[in-house]
């Protein structure tokens, strides 16, 4: 838009104002609004595009095709039979609508997981923002130190301890550790520290406002952009969550998509193997396509939310 | 998508060895158990009383049989789990053993995973049961594969003698004759790839179950156990007979990079690039199944040997056994017997493309004189069932068979990788299995 700006000034009249600018008008002037382009960074933001989206292309190709069309026609274009729906139908229906089953329980944990964590992280955030009392430094020192911890060192541990309580092989042990977010509690401290300014609870106390009132009325809504945020970094960390089900869980009928989904790539190995790639290549499209429509719809208040603050208003 | 594969088993094999292996022997000193003092009665009237049991397995044919059997003892409830696949089973296996609860009563475990659980006093000596009275139904290797240490942990269901498979079609083409010896196997490679560069004679980028069984049939015993006792030793003449031929193929380029079981390379024993495979007896129905297209291309032939003398070894396989958690190894261990020896289990085994370890099927005639059509007529199981009367004995694996495959990878497999002496990858498997031994517990020698 900005690019056709200048010369629709200059043709207002029919003829350049400014002989000086006409000649300059070649070589296009760099402004914030059109900055200099570099044949370098483009290129390796093309390289960049490219590596980001030829699995993707490579998936939704291959999911159109059968099972020994896979293996006889050239990954990055179509083969002769176009048999995506069908693969969608037997993927739905292979082993008594198995991935329904693992889609549910994905969608289960996704909501009482990150649902939970979100919940948690901005209950937990906001208080050491807001509020002083003792102790505030060492949360934060174990909330800092726990952000460096990953999760996959832990999972062991947290089967172990799981197993003593006789959790494991049920949806608990996958939903309880899902619920802590440090780095989800961190943002939202950070965040709350100056998107909720404490002239604005002090007002809302003076009126009368109990501080639950205060936080769901006022600051909930100041924080919308840090509590999506949040959402969506533990929605897609649940989502994607691997290695905690693979060890929690014994019994396929809890499994979420992403273990369920290896089990079928399993299946074509070794003695008596039943290769169903088709399926597993359906499968993985089916599972992102959640992801895909979760960050699209909810990246605007992302967007919003990583600029607020930014600029002293 | 295999490398995502690949690094999933890796990041699995390190957890489960990180915690839990370490309760491999834990277990041992408490292993006080209930268990004990059974007897073949018992099974029958289990049966008759019966109850509940969990039953993990990843075999395709596993469901038809449960549901066989719930038929003929209704009074029996068997809950049918697929844990995962392999290494995916054991390490859940490990977990559960390693936690005090959480086994199923029977588990499918493959032959070289069973001295690990069985030392780790995880599985109930079905000799106490009268089992051991069913030696003779069963060929002789798999009946060694499941007796570890003077105890029966467990009852045989496949075997796997190898065999060579080979694309007859792409043979042919280039006038290349069934290779008898090794010498002769690595010419054909020569030549093949010669002949046409996108073609080898067999694809092999660094397989542990392949190698030791490769070793084996070669004459090498490089794992040997006495109680905790244990020696790791590439250094015999056995083993480097193998790796004097194997060396030849990985440092002259003459194998296929493709990894095995990846979606390449299915295609590839499809399309002909890669021609052959020396592979367990299991291989038909994979390939009547997941390489349809390919029908009528492929035939069997003897396993190549060094001397002439017709020898093999076991390639894979597995069976079942019962677990020392079970609150009722009695009923387990009945229903182990018909899962493993029911002539109606066995049928539906059949059916579903396994091969035997029950000398009656392997003696049937009708089953040694099948014409397979997906072979073009040949009697493939006169090929097979005679590999099976000619795997050596004498081998044994290791007790930590499972962690030391996991790390084959990052030790042989490099040789393969960078077209080196296969030898050197092996003295780094080697020291880093006596390492872990001893770290496990066990005297380990080299």
């Amino acid at each position: 838009m900005s690019a056709t700006l200048a010369p629709e000034v200059r043709s207002v009249d029919g003829r350049s104002a400014d002989p000086a600018s006409a000649r300059r008008s070649p070589r296009r002037p760099h402004s914030p609004l059109r900055p200099r382009k570099s044949v370098a960074f483009t290129l390796l933001m093309s390289i960049f595009i490219l590596y980001s989206l030829v699995p993707l292309a490579w998936l939704v190709i291959n999911a159109t095709k059968t099972q020994s069309g896979l293996f006889s026609s050239f990954g990055l274009w179509f083969d002769d039979e176009f048999v995506l729906f069908q693969n969608i139908w037997e993927t739905l229906t292979y082993r008594d609508g198995i991935f329904l089953r693992w889609f549910g329980n994905t969608l289960l944990y996704v909501v009482l997981g990150a649902g939970g964590a979100t919940l948690l992280a901005t209950l937990a955030g906001y208080g050491l923002a807001k509020f002083r009392f003792a102790g505030r430094r060492a949360v934060f020192a174990v909330v800092l130190g726990a952000i460096a911890v990953p999760g996959t060192a832990l999972a062991v541990p947290t089967f172990l301890l799981f197993s003593q309580l006789g959790l494991t092989n049920t949806p608990w042990a996958i939903i309880i550790p899902s619920l802590i977010s440090p780095f989800g509690l961190y943002l939202i401290w950070v965040y709350a520290v100056d998107s909720v300014p404490t002239e604005i609870l002090e007002a809302a106390r003076m009126d009368g406002a109990g501080e639950f009132r205060t936080f769901f009325t006022i600051s909930v809504r100041l924080l919308a952009p840090g509590i999506v945020t949040v959402l969506l970094f533990t929605v897609v960390a649940t989502w994607n969550n691997y290695f905690l089900p693979l060890i929690m869980l014994s019994d396929p009928t809890w499994y979420p998509l992403t273990v369920g989904l290896n089990q079928w790539n399993a299946q074509a190995t070794g003695v008596a193997a039943q290769p169903i790639y088709n399926l597993v290549i359906t499968g993985s499209l089916l599972t992102i396509l959640p992801i895909v429509i979760a960050f699209l719809g909810l990246q605007r208040f992302w967007q919003s939310g990583l600029s607020a603050g930014s600029v002293k208003q | 998508m295999t490398i995502a594969r690949t690094a999933a088993r890796r990041t699995l094999a390190v957890a489960a060895t990180a915690a839990l292996a370490v309760g491999a022997l834990a277990a041992c000193s408490t292993g006080a158990d209930a268990t004990g003092g059974g007897s073949p009665d018992d099974l029958d009237a289990a049966l008759e009383a019966g109850g509940e049991l969990t039953y993990w397995s990843w075999t395709p044919s596993a469901e038809a049989q449960v549901a066989a059997f719930e038929e003929a003892y209704p009074n029996v409830d068997v809950e049918l789990v697929n844990a995962g696949t392999n290494t995916e089973e054991y390490t859940k296996l490990q977990n559960a053993i390693k936690a005090g609860s959480g086994a199923p009563d029977v588990v499918q475990i493959e032959y070289y995973a069973m001295p690990q659980f069985a030392l780790a006093d995880a599985l109930v000596d079905l000799g106490e049961y009268g089992l051991d009275e069913l030696e003779d139904q069963y060929s002789a290797s798999t009946w060694g594969s499941v007796n570890v240490d003077g105890k029966l942990v467990g009852l045989p269901q496949d075997s796997g003698p190898m065999a060579l498979f080979y694309n007859k079609t792409v043979f042919d083409q280039y006038g290349i004759a069934v290779p008898t010896t090794w010498d002769e196997y690595v010419d054909a490679a020569r030549r093949l790839h010669a002949a046409d560069p996108t073609k080898y004679i067999t694809s092999d980028t660094g397989d542990a179950g392949f190698a030791t069984s490769m070793i084996w049939q070669a004459g090498g015993r490089p794992f040997e156990i006495d109680g905790t006792d244990v020696t790791v030793s590439f250094q015999d003449e056995g083993t480097e007979k193998w790796t004097g031929v194997w060396n030849q193929l990985v440092e002259e380029d003459l194998l296929s990079t493709t990894p095995g079981w990846s979606d390449e390379w299915f295609k590839g024993l499809a399309d002909g690039s890669i021609a052959s495979l020396p592979i367990g007896a299991w291989m038909p129905g994979v390939l009547e199944s997941s390489v349809a297209d390919a029908a009528g291309d492929w035939r069997v032939a003897p396993l190549p040997t060094y001397d002439g003398t017709a020898v093999t070894a076991e390639h894979g396989g597995g069976g079942q056994s019962v677990v020392k958690q079970s609150e009722n190894p009695a009923l387990a261990a009945a229903f182990l017997r018909w899962l493993n020896s029911d002539p109606a289990s066995i049928d539906v085994f059949l059916e579903s493309g396994g091969f035997p370890s029950t000398t009656a099927d392997l003696e049937d005639p009708e089953f040694v004189g099948l014409e397979s059509e997906y072979f073009g007529g040949q009697k493939i199981n006169e090929v097979l069932t005679q590999a099976s009367k000619d795997v050596a004995s004498g081998w044994s694996y290791l007790p930590y068979q499972v962690y030391a495959n996991s790390i084959f990878g990052d030790t042989v497999g490099q040789s393969y990788a960078n077209k080196a002496d296969l030898n050197e990858g092996l003295a780094d498997w080697q020291s880093q299995l006596v390492e872990y031994g001893n770290e496990q517990g066990f005297t380990v020698g080299e």
